[in-house]
């Protein structure tokens, strides 16, 4: 007998009577006998659960965890204590898709709150129940600007993240769609290369914000540029930065993408994370995934239901607009409990903090001498910086003392990330190190 | 103070969170950065978020707490040492793109769960870079795109899929570029052949199947179906959405299927979580192994790598998979074990089978064969009330529903996968309450026409909701 | 039973027209709005667009489902209903009152390829 499977012989037994078959096999009688003959596989034998936790424990210590200065799109922020708390429940965790709202008013709801703190942030009229990740909204994104402008080509900032700019050339080459990128230093956008692109094939313009090297471009022209050329203009945004700055609707943008697992997600090697999507009235149905509205039931009690589902692929079959059958649900709650605990003062606090421990940590790294400025631009959270030493060597160095020191982006380059979990002491240790290697 | 939005429950002034103190000097934020508004977040205290979140929970069910007899989501027990085992610091502390030398451990367990898959399936090997099911679709179809065009066919543009597939199917392929050309089913829901073989021709790149089919039956020919299309050069995709049903008894690659994708959170008893996150490992035929998307995990001279195949379809996520999600099935794996792998199919299928030879004296049994899975009611015999009027009368006993109006093969569809987990004594229950719902249909229909009665909420109002949408907080204040 | 009006051409997709020398107005049948059931939203192509027979001029959604409108007849549009584009569930009400889209003929012979009144009847039972 096994633990997952309660049925005994006799359970057995009865229920083929019932079924009218002698065995378990006779159920599988019209399976040809040639399609089941591999009966052995390679899988390791079974494990208790206590050598299951061995056997785990003893790959999880084959890892080695360090205090991070390597952003570039994954973040270790902090995780308060009731959100796992809170996503434990079982209602919350084994529970399936809300289809049957009138048992789901749970999910729903906190759906409802995350598309309303989402569509906050972002300065947007409304906001889907999130998407898989940040890269894969950004190519629903593309999509969605394509679908709407019935055009065939986007325009991406070379300063996005790369892997946002692979994932959206992978999703457009399969669709027939093209991508064009728009040159872009550290010190951003290049405006004439933008104005060289425009044309009426142009679905829209994407752009980072902050981009991903950390940097606040310049966007004003932006609006006006892709509206005269009937373009829409996307923002891919880290929300958690969103609560300091200026909205992307502000800047006129139409559609607005990212990845929120700076919001209280661990870094969870890569997965799951959570996406976002949010927009305007004006493009709601066109946006993908489940959206969550309000309503009334019967008794005219306030109610959570998926809603404009029509669009979905469920019903529209082949004529969606995305396939997207889930969301990342858990996900989502994990954020909205994150955001509605830090609420309005600790979103603007952790945004601070990230925003004054970079440039705290830039100008620490600039005293050394050995590192030097490349943009002009502001930025937040993530910043770049030339080093005239050996890169490769200090990233090494900065391993044995327990850190993570950012990515190298080149041999010369590298992208630093100092947001709200790092602690004066450990920038300046990792400082301290740079100093130790040149005396 | 319940049935409130977080935000109702806001008191200016009142926090949640705690943050460290500092001595890193305050910068200002360049005046055109701004944020124009103030932030329009709750200001609650931490009290206040756990009993709002406990609240909302209350209004949920869970498979920890009943049976959930939907079609084709395999909703098994989520094992708890799968998630005691994923909150591990040396997992979830691991930034993506740390060295790999630092994260071998992580690597290995990717590693060790492609050779089990590719294994269970008999394909090559797998990618786990597909973080949900849906997404392993798109991933499988851009697998097919790209093999004829490396082989400089052109013409290959549709992609078959029966009129029976779940929806995602069609939407995959239209998303991937495909033309969609539907098949018709025979009266089983299985592929007809004739009308198969009326459709193939050098435009077809693939066929998009799941066995057991959505009906809970077993394609028979699907032999056949597979040697015509790679006759006729195209490929063969398996939709592993009922892949619960065959696991350790018969491989896709058997039945001569070239790419596939799984569904972790199905199969492999990862939770739903509400609507995700899941998994979609896509696995594939040898020669089509260099496709897969990039990065792909390699073991070379004695240590686990991250390669970038330049023949790959590309890059299809943010970093590569959801790894948590992919930890939790191998705990799954391990515990199952060769030992007991399968016994997930064959007593699902008997589970199935019981629930249909109990039910089909109340409900219509279109199909009289042994089913495998899942079992396919249409309806009451009575025809004395919709398939709608009995789901909402379950809520009322306290069970999910099943899968109703899908497949759309007839009108009132009710799909019902007892997966192996539920006990005889949960089944008899659950086969007690159809049938008092199916003489309560008879006796008091009205009793189903307004059900339910003991829910939190009672029949929504969905068409106000989708004509005057009320999508976020604003909208709710603009009222 | 679905209402069929007289007087009027009909397509195998359940949308009406109306021909009034080289203009046709064009609507949906009583039996596509019982079929989608509750209408929420309309959407149609712009003023000046021009259409083949039976390509997609616009799509209309319901709770449940969502539909393609076809155009029965090739031509060129000159005016939409914005009232039921606004409100899309007065076609609920009345399918044969509320046209959706007016257009300029381009080819009167593709009449032939549509549905009478009768036909529609007996194609639609």
């Amino acid at each position: 007998m096994f633990k997952y499977f309660p049925h005994t012989p006799e359970d057995i037994q009865s229920m083929l009577d019932t079924i009218g078959v002698s065995s378990l096999d006779d159920l599988f009688a019209g399976i040809d006998l040639d399609l089941r003959k591999v009966k052995e596989f390679d899988l390791p034998s079974a494990q208790s659960e206590y050598e299951v936790r061995q056997t785990i424990k003893n790959l999880a210590n084959h890892n080695q965890t360090f205090v991070s200065f390597l952003g570039a799109g994954s973040y270790d922020p902090f995780t308060p204590s009731v959100v796992p708390a809170l996503t434990s429940r079982q209602e919350f965790l084994t529970s399936y898709t809300p289809y049957q709202a009138e048992i789901s008013q749970g999910t729903l709801q906190y759906i409802f709150e995350f598309q309303s703190m989402m569509a906050e942030l972002t300065g947007m009229d409304v906001a889907n129940a999130s998407m898989y990740d940040g890269a894969t909204a950004a190519a629903e994104a593309m999509f969605m600007a394509c679908a709407h402008t019935k055009r065939s080509k986007i325009l991406l900032s070379e300063s996005l993240h790369p892997r946002t700019i692979e994932v959206i050339k992978t999703y457009a080459k399969y669709r027939g769609l093209i991508v064009q990128m728009i040159k872009s230093t550290y010190q951003g956008l290049d405006m004439a290369s933008l104005k060289a692109a425009m044309n009426q094939d142009v679905a829209g313009l994407m752009v980072g914000y902050p981009n991903y090297f950390g940097y606040l471009e310049s966007y004003e022209s932006l609006s006006s540029m892709l509206l005269d050329n009937k373009s829409l203009l996307i923002f891919q945004s880290d929300p958690s930065s969103l609560a300091l700055f200026k909205t992307p609707r502000a800047w006129g943008a139409d559609i607005v993408c990212g990845e929120a697992q700076s919001l209280g997600i661990a870094p969870s090697f890569g997965g799951p994370y959570l996406g976002y999507l949010a927009t305007t009235k004006a493009l709601m149905r066109k946006m993908p995934g489940r959206i969550c509205g309000m309503s009334k039931d019967i008794d005219g009690k306030r109610a959570f239901v998926l809603t404009l589902q029509a669009r979905e692929q469920h019903i529209r079959r082949e004529k969606a607009n995305s396939n997207i059958c889930s969301n990342q649900s858990l996900m989502a709650l994990s954020a909205v409990i994150y955001m509605s605990i830090m609420g309005k003062k600790g979103m603007e606090a952790v945004a601070k903090r990230a925003y004054d421990n970079a440039h705290y940590l830039e100008k620490a790294l600039i005293a050394t001498g050995r590192f030097y400025l490349v943009s002009s631009l502001p930025h937040h959270k993530e910043f770049v910086l030339r080093y005239d030493g050996d890169l490769s060597l200090l990233q090494s160095k900065w391993q044995a003392h327990g850190f993570l020191g950012g990515l190298n982006l080149d041999q010369h380059h590298c992208l630093f990330c100092a947001h709200e979990t790092r602690s004066k002491d450990e920038m300046d240790r990792l400082v301290k190190v740079v100093g130790d290697i040149h005396g | 103070m319940v049935d409130v939005l977080i935000f109702e429950r806001s008191v200016e002034g009142r926090v949640g969170y705690s943050i460290p103190s500092t001595t890193v000097p305050s910068q200002d934020v360049p005046f055109e950065f701004r944020r124009e508004t103030p932030l329009k977040f709750p200001e609650v205290s931490e009290l206040d978020v756990v009993r709002h979140y406990t609240i909302l929970s209350q209004k949920n069910y869970g498979v920890d707490q009943g049976f959930y007899p939907l079609g084709s989501c395999t909703m098994k027990y989520n094992p708890k040492i799968n998630e005691d085992m994923a909150k591990l610091d040396g997992f979830t502390q691991l930034h993506p793109l740390q060295d790999v030398a630092t994260v071998q451990g992580a690597l290995q367990l990717y590693d060790d769960m492609n050779k089990a898959l590719s294994s269970l399936t008999g394909l090559a090997a797998f990618t786990f870079n597909g973080i949900a099911g849906a997404h392993g679709e798109l991933i499988g179809l851009m697998i097919m795109k790209e093999y004829h065009l490396k082989r400089n066919d052109l013409r290959r543009t549709k992609v078959i899929v029966p009129i029976s597939a779940h929806g995602t199917n069609p939407a995959s392929s239209s998303l991937c570029g495909f033309e969609v050309v539907q098949v018709a089913t025979n009266e089983h829901g299985c592929v007809d052949l004739d009308a198969l073989k009326k459709v193939l021709n050098e435009e077809v790149a693939g066929i998009m199947l799941t066995n057991p089919n959505t009906l809970g039956l077993f394609e028979r020919d699907i032999c056949e179906i597979s040697a015509m299309m790679h006759q006729n050069g195209s490929l063969m995709y398996y939709d592993g959405a009922n892949l619960n049903a065959l696991l350790g008894h018969v491989r896709p690659s058997d039945m001569g299927f070239d790419i596939m994708h799984i569904n972790l959170h199905k199969t492999f008893s990862t939770p739903h979580g509400g609507g995700g996150p899941g998994s979609g490992p896509v696995g594939v035929r040898a020669d089509l192994v260099d496709l897969l998307p990039n990065p792909q995990v390699r073991k070379i001279d004695n240590q686990y790598e991250w390669v970038n195949n330049p023949q790959s379809i590309g890059f299809v996520s943010g970093f590569h998979g959801n790894f948590l999600v992919v930890l939790r099935a191998y705990a799954y794996l391990l515990s199952l074990g060769k030992e007991n792998i399968r016994q997930v199919s064959l007593l699902s299928v008997l589970n199935a089978n019981y629930v249909k030879e109990s039910l089909k004296t109340w409900y219509k049994l279109p199909i009289q064969d042994v089913c495998m899975h899942e079992v396919v009611f249409d309806g009451l015999i009575s025809e004395k009330a919709t398939t709608l009027e009995v789901a909402k009368r379950l809520l009322d006993y306290g069970y999910h529903p099943p899968t109703i109006y899908f497949p759309l093969l007839f009108h009132q569809s009710l799909m019902i996968e007892p997966t192996e987990v539920e006990s005889k004594e949960t089944l008899d229950a659950f086969i007690e309450v159809m049938k008092t719902i199916a003489l309560e249909a008879i006796s008091d229909p009205q009793l189903l026409k307004d059900a339910p009665h003991h829910t939190p909420v009672r029949r929504i109002d969905e068409v106000s909701a989708a004509r005057n949408p009320i999508l976020t907080m604003k909208d709710v204040l603009h009222e | 039973m679905s209402k069929v009006l007289n007087g009027l051409h009909y397509t195998k997709s359940h949308e009406w027209v109306k021909i009034e020398g080289n203009e046709a107005v064009i609507g949906i049948s009583d039996y596509a709005q019982h079929s989608l059931g509750n209408i929420v939203y309309l959407e149609t192509k712009e003023v000046g667009e021009d259409l083949t027979q039976f390509d997609e001029l616009g799509t209309i959604e319901s709770v449940k489902a969502a539909s393609d409108i076809l155009s029965p007849l090739s031509g060129s549009i000159i005016a939409l209903n914005d009232e039921v584009i606004d409100r899309p569930e007065l076609i609920n009400d009345d399918p044969y009152g509320c046209w959706l889209v007016k257009m300029i003929i381009k080819d009167s012979n593709e009449i032939n390829n549509l549905l009478t009144a009768e036909q529609y009847q007996l194609e639609s039972k």
